[in-house]
């Protein structure tokens, strides 16, 4: 039987940012499946320089309305590493609370508004609030745990306002922790119904071998710096970056593609789960290996229930480093420091992947150079490359265009991609 | 909801985003406790970031972002035919926001600093008002979600919307706060818009003037008090060309 199929998905729905799916069969043949990102690039490399190093965590938090927090403490850690200003623990674990925030706000938005209403056959969530009123109230809660944990720790969820060089600005009281604290641990059962949720979805079943790189864990989890890993046993240093992500640009998309051992790599909840599985609070192991979630997972779709078992680890380790506050003075958060001359990477796993940005400052402490390398970009061409092998498996099990349809927009909605952080 | 009794029809809004973060939208699914309240009000019917929907039947457009791009100018277009109200939503659609540093730069030297030698299709930044008519400015980095639920229900009911004249530096003190200029910082707050609860002075850093200027700024003043806490020009310029809605605060280089 000869096969033509001709897909095209302008503008494709729930992502962040604008980008098309374009797939081509001819007489049963792929002769093309894209993933072209079309997003206006916003340049801020460029728009760096020259800039006060204050004033760039402000100005790269904008890079993204959703990981806000994340490009600061990635901008933070490069500004800090470059002038070797040592940050006092309690800001630490302050601004670690704040990513946990993040991933969980990120997470929930993704897994709930963008990701769910394709398990439900709906166009967005809101019919879900009438027809699932229990999952509509586990996600709108999930969610404002999140947000209020941003807002409490960093003044607000979307570009933070108190996250400065060398530490915090201002540091919450500590019976606004003990308060947050007790929402977190009611949310520990909606997580855990969360968790069942997934058991009752049929995830797609789709496997193409991939090399997963992610930040590499030594006693914890880990969110911010230390050396690179990949699953097919790369590691690098966090200055060494670059020979991790090797960018470079194709034609047909405003995006740069990276690769490392192979033709691309993941980078995200699943890279993350999968190379730092041992690391994950036991209770959100045992909930992954019950999904069926176990490294090295190789199916895409799976970054979604990756996203779940993060948001149950990160509540869980969330109430641990309150109690570690309650203990600690919270007017140590700022560390004076001298202005000085200087080079700094910052690596963060921020929701989506691994976020690298890195400065050149002078000895006024302005910006001279910057890089910054974003997860969508380190995923885009593994999407792109996933989207083919998808595309061929469909056609083998001689499934509609539909189907085809259905199953792409899901697979690169599976990667949570951030499109228009990808071209900033 | 009822409006003097009357169930009145649903308004349709759409919501649309160019060269911006994305940020100010999402601000609209934020506010969790009165998210379904607020969207019981309305019909969404093109909100591509949340939803598949696309109804192109809309009376009220919401636009994020600038225009850096010539297909952006002609979809901006569309959608103002469309529109009955069209809303510039955030400092990227109100004033060029971030994206507008680029202009300070030539364009040529821009994309050779991102894309090297493999080149791409770029404008120097526009706000909205600069390529359509807009109705409405609702500025912000993010927009306030408080603020743009009230005006977007004084929208549909027909109620008069008021922005506050003052500046920002009201707002801060009635909240007590220590002034930072106090603590070293340059604020921007004496001549910036009120309305954001004075969200980043009130976590001691300086206002960058995301809400544009004040009715009542006196920029003969902020320019004295600068110079009495000793800011360079630069410092000044920087901060106050951060989001391009300051352009009537002119420092001079002496």
């Amino acid at each position: 039987m000869k096969v033509d199929m001709k897909i095209d998905v302008h503008h494709l729905t729930r992502v962040e940012g604008h980008g098309n799916i374009e797939i081509e069969v001819k007489d049963g043949k792929l002769k093309k499946a894209r993933w072209a990102v079309v997003e206006t690039p916003r340049f801020f490399e460029a728009m760096l320089r020259g800039m006060s190093h204050d004033l760039a965590p402000m100005l790269t938090a904008r890079i993204c309305g959703i990981c806000a927090i994340g490009h600061g403490l990635a901008s933070l850690r490069a500004i800090e590493r470059a002038m070797e200003v040592d940050v006092p623990e309690t800001a630490k674990v302050l601004r670690l609370l704040a990513k946990h925030g993040e991933t969980l706000q990120s997470h929930t938005l993704h897994v709930f508004f963008l990701a769910a209403p394709d398990f439900f056959g709906v166009p967005n969530v809101l019919p879900l609030i009438e027809s699932h009123p229990e999952i509509a109230g586990l996600a709108v809660r999930l969610k404002k745990a999140g947000n209020d944990l941003c807002d409490l720790t960093t003044g607000r969820p979307t570009h933070p306002v108190s996250l400065v060089p060398g530490g915090l600005s201002k540091a919450p009281e500590k019976h606004e922790l003990k308060a947050i604290r007790r929402v977190l641990v009611d949310r520990i059962p909606d997580i855990e119904a969360t968790a069942a949720l997934f058991k009752t979805l049929s995830i797609p079943d789709f496997v193409r071998e991939t090399e997963f790189v992610a930040l590499k864990g030594e006693k914890d989890y880990p969110w911010i710096g230390g050396d690179l890993v990949s699953t097919d046993g790369v590691v690098k240093e966090e200055d060494d970056y670059r020979a991790m992500t090797n960018e470079y640009k194709e034609d047909f998309t405003t995006t740069k593609f990276t690769r490392l051992s192979r033709e691309s790599f993941a980078v995200g909840a699943l890279a993350r789960v999968n190379n730092n599985f041992k690391f994950l609070e036991e209770k959100s192991r045992a909930a992954a290996e019950e999904l069926g979630l176990t490294p090295v997972n190789h199916n895409p779709y799976m970054n979604n229930v990756a996203q779940v078992i993060e948001c149950d680890h990160v509540i869980r380790e969330s109430i641990k480093l309150i109690d570690r506050l309650l203990e600690m003075d919270l007017s140590d958060i700022r560390a004076e420091y001298r202005v000085r001359a200087g080079k700094g990477v910052g690596a963060v796993e921020v929701p989506r992947g691994i976020l690298y940005h890195e400065y050149e400052l002078d000895d006024q402490g302005l910006v001279v150079k910057a890089n910054c390398i974003i997860p969508t970009t380190q995923n885009n061409a593994n999407i792109h490359i996933d989207l083919s092998a998808l595309v061929e498996q469909g056609l083998k099990e001689k499934k509609t265009d539909a189907e085809i349809t259905h199953l792409s927009e899901m697979l690169v909605r599976a990667y949570d991609p951030c499109i228009s952080c990808s071209v900033h | 909801m009822k409006y003097l009794g009357i169930d009145p029809e649903k308004i349709k809004i759409g919501s649309f985003d160019f060269t911006c973060c994305e940020g100010c939208q999402l601000q609209l699914a934020n506010k969790e406790d009165t998210l379904v309240d607020f969207l019981n009000l309305l019909e969404v019917v093109n909100f591509r970031e949340i939803s598949s929907y696309r109804g192109e039947d809309y009376d009220i457009a919401l636009i994020e972002g600038a225009i850096s791009r010539q297909d952006e100018v002609e979809r901006l277009k569309r959608i103002r035919e469309q529109a009955k109200v069209l809303v510039a939503l955030g400092t990227c659609a109100c004033f060029g926001g971030v994206n507008q540093i680029k202009n300070k730069f030539e364009i040529e030297d821009v994309v050779r600093e991102v894309y090297g030698d493999d080149p791409v299709e770029t404008l120097p930044v526009r706000k909205i008002s600069d390529v359509v008519k807009v109705d409405l400015e609702i500025p912000g980095c993010p927009v306030s979600k408080e603020e743009v639920e009230k005006i977007v229900v004084d929208l549909v009911t027909g109620a008069e919307i008021n922005f506050p004249k003052y500046p920002v530096c009201v707002e801060c003190r009635r909240k007590v706060n220590t002034c930072v200029f106090d603590l070293g910082l340059l604020c921007l707050g004496p001549i910036t818009r009120a309305g954001c609860g004075a969200v980043c002075t009130s976590g001691k850093t300086a206002c960058i003037g995301c809400r544009g200027p004040a009715e009542e700024a006196n920029y003969e003043e902020f320019r004295q008090v600068l110079k009495e806490h000793g800011f360079t020009p630069r410092e000044a310029r920087e901060r106050i060309d951060f989001y391009g809605g300051l352009p009537e605060m002119v420092i001079d280089e002496s």
